[in-house]
This record gives structure tokens, sequence and C-alpha cells, in this order.
């Protein structure tokens, strides 16, 4: 299921103004990937164009490649709605729809795909997608409840089930725990543990300690000033990057968090 | 306006209110007040004019069909054609300007260039700016001739529905003409209120169906229209009370009868605001005070639903 | 219908992989343009073909061309999903175009009909004298009598307007406000010819039946006016930062300076728009006016509190009624100058905004 993503000299724009200039590289499946940076460092708006969302923005645009697994989503026939199906996303704002039920936000995807899904099917695939992200024993009692009355945690982890319901290849998550309580921040830590054993998994985050703890491999963004694109400078296995990293801002960075 | 320069110097605050701020503070609440006045004062003069006529009329106002006010021993008048005929055109205006207006709002918020989206926005309120005397006016001089031959043509397929019953009038002055008249005129109110909750469906919520897959439509129905449904509902309700008062289109339009019928085709039925301004300029005696209790009942068909409309818009507010 | 090559190539499918085709079916990006000029062309040639060309006719018949082949195309190649999402597309372009209609349609047939008669003459002479039949007259003493009519109107709303305005931002708290909001904008919704009873009502109260004269006329579009103008004005108001309001009041000035010296002047450009608008919007009003400035003045009258007043819509409206081929182009023509009024008026509005409108943020 999960999808290698091959980037190659990816600049993003906002109408004239560079925003992301020249990222190249490789994001392994089943693994879990970290963008770490400052803030307006590009690492979200780079993160969305890894399934077309942010075509979203008006006047964004990319010129570069994104192989998944050797197509190119950027391709001349390809329709960023077929990506996003294999792309899901989960954002730094849990946002389940407010007029439905935890039963139908987990469905909602699949249903778009799958208009005719029996009544067991899509049973099974709740149940399953809940189970995924840990908030089946949570919610089972009242799946027809609406979502917005869960805590902000739970609210998340219904997103996350919502995404994979929809059977993605790939999961970006746009700093998934940064409006979250250090406790809901841990369950979905364990639950991005469990998911990529499925998953392509790539996560944006402030926090570092974050990025030690869950990724596998992590990649370093920063701008050299103000109004200046932003870059990859770094990238690799995350004990190498936390502990030897091999250009001086990214020590910088990351010393400057930590002492 | 009120205010003129107090030549001494202010001096440094007291605990005391100054007689400034008392004048500008009674001055400002007295005009707050005045429109709870106003609107008290509608009501009470309707009222009272009214009851004259309603006291000497000896058929029952509510369900008669007729409109004698003037008979001078028995004065017999009442509303139940008029009230029929206006709810009637209402209705089959807020039903074909209804499903537009929901799509040039999700146009002009979805789907139009950025850039041009504002100017086109501005041209849909450019149909409100136009006084409804000219859509009278353009409505016998224009739509009502052009729409002859569809009528006819509609009496001829669909004419085994009563509505379309023929034959079709051969003016085109019809409750259907009238009726598309009015749903012009409801049009941009309903898009300006939908364009508003449309665009204001959470980021989150629109970029969370993409996200999963979903086209732009789907995006729409996930997202944009449950959360928009309050507004769109308040829209319609206002433009629906806006259909209900509206008097000039109707009375040029419409060559109107006193019954009550389901044929749209023909000429007949009438409007409460249309007959007002109809007969007013020949009414004498009971027929103003007659007339005044028709304008009673438009003016209570209309606040109830306004009321509803801005509750329903209130409540959808606070939901969000 | 069959239209010409349009047809795109499909992509076959993808063959060698098992994984999902991100490819799988999607037509062209020009293909919705082609198709749709080709279909304009093809409908065109058949029309002119049979000798029934008509633009309404031809936009009709292409529109639905377009959205059945679009559709069913997008069906074969994309999948329903897609296909509906194209219909959904081209049902929503379709009700802007539809909308568009009207207003052209409105437009084009006031200007072509009401040109036969606007001109000098007919803006700067009166009825009077003239019997409606005869070809001569014009519309002096209605423009005379809408901007009295209105001018009055706007006189006695704007102060009331934006001092309601002032108390529902700056003073009005809690159940108060709540409720005047409320019913301003239940006042909104008042049907215009209600607003004229209710001056015949009231008139009948103090002067006794049949006294039509403008200022009745005036009192009623103060009606109709007083709660857009109230709306509009709360708006800018409010967006009046709250900074200024404090720096104010941190100099020592008492509060009712702040706001006849700060908040006032500050919103001023964004008021001006707002009363404009809501000018535009009682300009037009004909009903009240019937019921309250009368329909049978035929010369200028100055006085607002005497005799019954003519003014453009009533002029259209009476006109219209007596029927003959000179009231309609009478009618067409004072349409035409009533439209130029209200058109200047909103394009001044919105020029005014636009100016002003980065200023206040």
């Amino acid at each position: 299921m999960a999808k290698r993503i091959d980037v190659s000299g990816l600049h993003v724009y906002y109408g004239d103004f560079l925003a992301v200039a020249d990222v190249s590289m490789t994001i392994e499946p089943r693994s879990v990937t970290a963008f770490i940076g400052a803030s307006g460092c590009g690492k979200s708006t780079f993160l969305r164009t890894l399934n077309r969302m942010h075509e979203v923005t008006p006047s964004a645009r990319v010129e570069g490649k994104v192989l998944l697994d050797d197509l190119d989503i950027y391709g001349p026939d390809v329709d960023p709605v077929m990506v996003r199906s294999e792309v899901g996303m989960v954002f730094q704002k849990a946002n389940p729809f407010p007029t439905m039920s935890i039963y139908d936000n987990v469905i909602a995807g699949a249903r778009l795909n799958n208009r005719r899904m029996s009544k067991s099917e899509a049973d099974d695939l709740v149940e399953q997608s809940l189970r995924g992200a840990n908030l089946w024993e949570e919610v089972k009692d009242r799946l027809n409840r609406p979502g917005s009355g869960l805590s902000g945690g739970q609210q998340q982890r219904l997103c996350i089930a919502r995404a994979t319901a929809v059977r993605p290849s790939v999961l970006l998550m746009d700093e998934p725990c940064s409006a979250l309580d250090p406790i809901s921040t841990l369950a979905i830590e364990d639950l991005i543990h469990q998911l990529k054993e499925d998953y392509t998994i790539v996560i944006v985050t402030h926090n570092m300690h974050q990025a030690a703890r869950v990724s596998d491999r992590t990649a370093f963004f920063n701008l050299e000033a103000p109004g200046k694109p932003g870059k990859l400078i770094e990238m690799g296995e995350t004990n190498q990057i936390f502990t030897r990293p091999e250009k001086k801002e990214t020590e910088n960075y990351i010393t400057g968090r930590f002492g | 306006m009120t205010t003129t320069d107090a030549p001494e110097a202010a001096p440094p605050p007291r605990g005391k209110r100054r007689i400034g701020d008392v004048a500008f503070a009674g001055l400002a609440q007295g005009s707050g007040l005045l429109i709870l006045l106003i609107l008290a004062g509608v009501a009470a003069f309707l009222i009272i004019q009214a009851w004259p006529s309603l006291s000497a009329n000896t058929a029952n106002f509510l369900t008669t069909r007729e409109w004698a006010p003037n008979v001078r021993e028995d004065p017999a008048f009442g509303v139940a054609a008029l009230a029929f005929g206006t709810v009637l055109a209402a209705a089959i205006a807020l039903l074909m300007a209804l499903p537009v207006a929901i799509g040039i709002a999700l146009f002009i918020v979805f789907y139009a260039p950025r850039r041009l989206a504002s100017l086109l926005g501005y041209l849909v309120d450019l149909l409100a700016a136009i006084p409804s005397v000219v859509y009278g006016l353009w409505g016998i001089g224009f739509l009502a001739p052009q729409l002859v031959p569809v009528f006819d043509a509609m009496t001829r397929y669909l004419g085994w529905i009563p509505l379309f019953a023929g034959p079709a009038s051969t003016s085109g002055r019809t409750i259907l003409t009238a009726s598309v008249a009015l749903a012009v005129m409801v049009l941009p109110i309903i898009t300006a209120m939908s364009r508003d909750v449309f665009q204001q469906t959470p980021q989150g919520h629109r970029e969370a169906a993409l996200a999963m897959g979903a086209t732009r439509w789907e995006m729409i129905r996930l997202a944009v229209l449950p959360f928009g449904k309050s507004g769109v509902i308040g829209g319609a309700m206002l433009g629906l009370g806006r259909a209900l008062g509206e008097t000039m289109a109707v009375a040029m339009i419409l060559s109107p009868s006193l019954v009550i019928s389901w044929n749209l085709l023909q000429s007949g039925n009438q409007t409460i605001a249309a007959h007002i301004a109809l007969q007013y300029p020949e009414a004498t005696g009971y027929g103003v005070s007659a007339l005044i209790a028709a304008g009673l009942v438009l003016f209570a068909i209309t606040l109830v639903v306004n009321m509803g409309a801005r509750y329903v818009v209130a409540r959808g507010n606070k939901e969000s | 219908m069959n239209t010409t090559t349009t047809q795109p190539p499909t992509p076959g499918p993808e063959t060698g992989t098992e994984r999902v085709d991100l490819r799988r079916g999607s037509l062209p990006r020009h293909f919705p343009g082609v198709l749709l000029a080709s279909c304009a062309a093809v409908v065109a040639g058949i029309l002119l073909l049979f000798g029934t060309f008509g633009f309404l006719l031809w936009g009709l018949l292409t529109a639905a061309a377009y959205v059945v082949i679009s559709v069913t195309a997008s069906a074969r190649v994309e999948g329903s999903r897609k296909a509906k999402d194209r219909l959904v597309t081209s049902l929503v372009y379709g009700c802007f175009l539809l909308a568009m209609l009207p207003l052209v349609s409105v437009l084009w047939t006031v200007l072509v009909n009401g040109l036969a008669r606007f001109d000098g003459y007919f803006l700067t002479v009166s009825m009077n004298g003239v019997l409606p039949s005869m070809d001569a007259g014009g519309a002096y003493h209605a423009i005379v009598g809408t901007l009295m009519i209105t001018g009055m109107a706007t006189l006695i709303s704007v102060p009331i307007g934006v001092m309601a305005a002032v108390y529902l931002v700056e003073y009005a708290q809690g159940r108060m406000k709540r409720i005047i909001m409320f019913f301003v904008d239940v006042m909104t919704g008042i049907p215009s010819i209600v607003a004229g009873l209710f001056v015949v009502a009231l008139w009948m109260m103090l002067f006794g039946p049949g006294r039509t004269n403008g200022a009745a006329g005036a009192i009623s579009l103060t009606v109709l006016m007083i709660p857009v103008v109230v709306r509009s004005s709360e708006e800018m108001l409010r967006l009046v930062p709250q900074d200024l309001r404090e720096a104010s009041y941190a100099l020592g000035v008492p509060k009712w300076r702040t706001i006849t010296k700060v908040v006032l002047p500050t919103s001023a450009a964004g008021l001006t728009t707002g009363i404009m608008l809501a000018i535009a919007r009682v300009i037009g009003e004909t009903a009240p006016l019937i019921l309250t400035a009368g329909t049978s003045a035929i010369s200028i009258n100055w006085n607002l509190f005497d005799g019954q007043m003519m003014n453009l819509p009533v002029f259209i409206y009476s006109q219209v009624r007596m029927g003959g081929a000179i009231n309609y182009e009478r009618a067409w023509a004072a349409a035409l100058t009533l439209i130029l009024v209200v058109m200047l008026l909103f394009f001044l509005a919105r020029m005014l905004g636009r100016l002003f409108a980065p200023k206040v943020r």
C-alpha cells in the first residue's frame, strides 16, 4: 500500500513570489519523515504540494516533479482529485464536519468513491478505521452523535480515521498536535507509530522532541532571510540529524532549541 | 448638525456626566427608540384607520373574495382572493429564484475567476438597483409579449397539468409573467445572503473535503451546503417577504380579476399590494379604509415571514 | 447531436501495473472551450439552415448541446463523479448567465425604447397644458418632484438613521440593542405599499381624507430609508478601530466629542456611500408615492406641503396606465432617466467606497 515519493527540483510560487526553492528529496515508504524548521520557512507549503492541496490557494503554483512510485502527480493528465485520494492529509486544527455524526464523518470520503457501499461493508470500514485510529473503544457507543462533541484529541484522531478510510498510500500531517494537550499528543504519536506499518507518513512539526520521537528521517527547512524563499537545508536519519548534523544551520537550529 | 463647538476649554474629566455627553447620548438613544416607535406606529395607524370599514363590513373579511366596500348600505369585501394571489405569485417567484440564486452564489464564491468575482457579484447587485416600476414597464413592454409563444407551447405540451391548462392568455399578462418579474427582483436578495454564508464556510472544512479526494461539487455538498443551509433559508424567506410585498411589477403586468384560480397561464388572480395601488386613486370613504385593512393583512404576513427569516439567520449564526 | 472532432484522444487503460493510475481518464484541459465553441458553431449552422436563427434560441440550444455532450463524454471517460462535477459546473455557470439575461434585457429595452423621446426637450418641459395624447410634453415636473421628495426624505432619514447607528454601536447594550437591531432588520422588509398606507392613515388623522402632497410622499420614503441607512452606517461605524476611540479617551476627550470628532469623520466616506445607496434604493419607489403624492399632477410644483407632486416613478406608471403609444414613449424615456440617475448614484457610491475604503482599515 505505502508508496515512495520522489521530489526533484521543486519550486513553489505564490504569484511571482518564490516561496520554496529547489527542493529534491526522497521519502521512503513505511516510514515517518518529519519536516522541521522555523515558522514561515515553507515546510507546510511544501507539504501541501505533495497532494496538490496548495492549488486551493489562488495563484499558488509549482515547477518541478513529484513522483509517487514513478508517476508524476503534476503530469499533464493527472487529476488532483485522484492524487488526493491517494495522498491523504490531516490538518493542524481538527476539522470534522460539524453537521455529520462520527459515523458519517469516517465514511464521508469512502462514500465518494463507492456510492453503493452496503451497510455491513460501511459498518466494517468505520470500525476498522476507528480502531486503526485508536478511537473505537471511546466512541463505539455514540457513533451517531455529532463529531464536534468530541475532545480536541479525539477529534484529531477522528480526522485521521476519516483520512485512512479512503485507503490512501501516503498520509500527510500538518502539525497535527500543535493544538492538543500533552496526553492527546502522546496518543497521536503512538498512533503514528502504528500507522507507519501501512502508510508512508510525512509530518510537519514545530516540536523537535516530537520529530525525534516519532520520525525515522528528518528534513530541516530554513530561509536565509525574511522575504527569501525557503530551502531544504539537510535531510537524513533522524538520529544523525539530531546528533551529527552536517550543516551549520541545522546545528544552530537544533542546539538553539535544545540548549 | 446638533454639535456646536464649546468655546470654553473643557476642564479635566470630572466624575459628573457632562451636558454634551448626556444630550448626545439622549439624541442617539432617541433615534434608536424612534425606529421602534415608527414600526409600532405603522401597525397602530393601520389598525385605527382600517377599523371603520371592518366594523361596517357585512361579509367575512378573511373568506370573502369580492371587493365592494362602497355599496352604500352594506359594504362587502374580503381579502381571500387577494391573499391567495399574493401567496401564489410570491411562491412561484421563490420557486424559480431560489435554485438560480444558489447557483449564482456558488458561481461567484467558488467558480468565477478570483479577479472577476467581485465585479460579477456587482452585476448581480445591479439587478436590485433597477426600480420596480421599470421592471413593470419591461414586463408589459417586453417580457409579456415574448412569453406568449412560450405559454402556447406550455398549454400544448403540459396542458394536462391544471396549472398550465389552456387556452393561454393572448396578451401574456398572467400571474406567471408577474412571477417571473418578481423572481428577477428577489434574485439579488437571496444571492447576497447565500454568498455571505458560503464565503464564511471555514477553510478547514473545505480543505478537509478536498484532502480526502472530493471534487469541487463534492466539497460543496459535504462542507459548504450543510454549513450555509440556515443562511440560504433565511435569504429565501427575505426574498419571499420582498415578493409578497412587491407592488408595481404585478400592478402593471397582471390583468387582474378577483378570482381564486390555479391557472397560471390565463389572466386572473390579483395580489394585495397591486390591488391597493390600482384601487386607491379611485377609492373614497370606506374604500380607503378597506384598502388599509388589506394593507394590514399584507403587513402582518410580511412581518411574520421577515421575523422568521431573521430568526433563522440569527440561529444559524449562533450555531456556527 | 453530432459535433465535429472534439472527442479527445481517450487515454487507454494503463497496462502493466496494478497500482492505481492517477491519470485514470481525464479529458484534456481545453476540452470545455473547444466543445463549447464547436457546439455554438454547429447549432448556429443548423439554425441558419432552417432560417430560425434567434440569439436566445441559439444560446439555449448551444448550452443544452454542450451540457449533454460534455457530461456524457465525461461519464464515459472520467467516471460518474467527474461527470457530476462537470454537470454542476455547467449548471452554476448557466445560473449566472441566466441572471444576466434580464439585466441585459431590461437595460437594453429601456435604452432602445427610451432614446426615442429622451432629449433636452423631454427633460426641461412639464406636462402642463399638454393633453396625454399630444406629441409634446416632458418629465421636468416629475424630475423636480423626485428631487424634492427624495431630498426631504434624505434630510429626515440621514440624521435619524446615523444617530440610531451611533446608538447601536457606541451606546446600546444587552437586550435593548438586540431588540432594536432585530426590528431594524424587520423594518427593512416592510413592503413599500404598506409604508404608503401608513402615511395615508396618519395624514387622514392629522389633516382629514384625501390630502396628497410631496411631504406625505417624503415621509413614506423615510420609513423605507431609515432602516437601510441604519444598517449601512452601523457596519461602517464598526469598522472604526477601537484603538482610535481609546486614544481619544486617553487624551481626556469626552465620549460625545470622540464620536463627533473621531469616529464619524473616520467613517465619513463609508457613511456617504451607504447613504447614496439608500437614496438609490428609494428614488425608484413608486407604490407609496402613488398613495401619498398623487398620480395626476401635470405641472411643476415646488411646494412640498401643498398639492399633488409628480415624480419619475409615478410618471412612468401613470403614463403606462393611459395606454397610448405616445404615453408608452414617455414612460420609456422617463424610465431611462430614472435608471441613469440610479446607476449614477450606484457608481458614485461604488467609487467612493473604492477610493476611501483602505483608509478605514
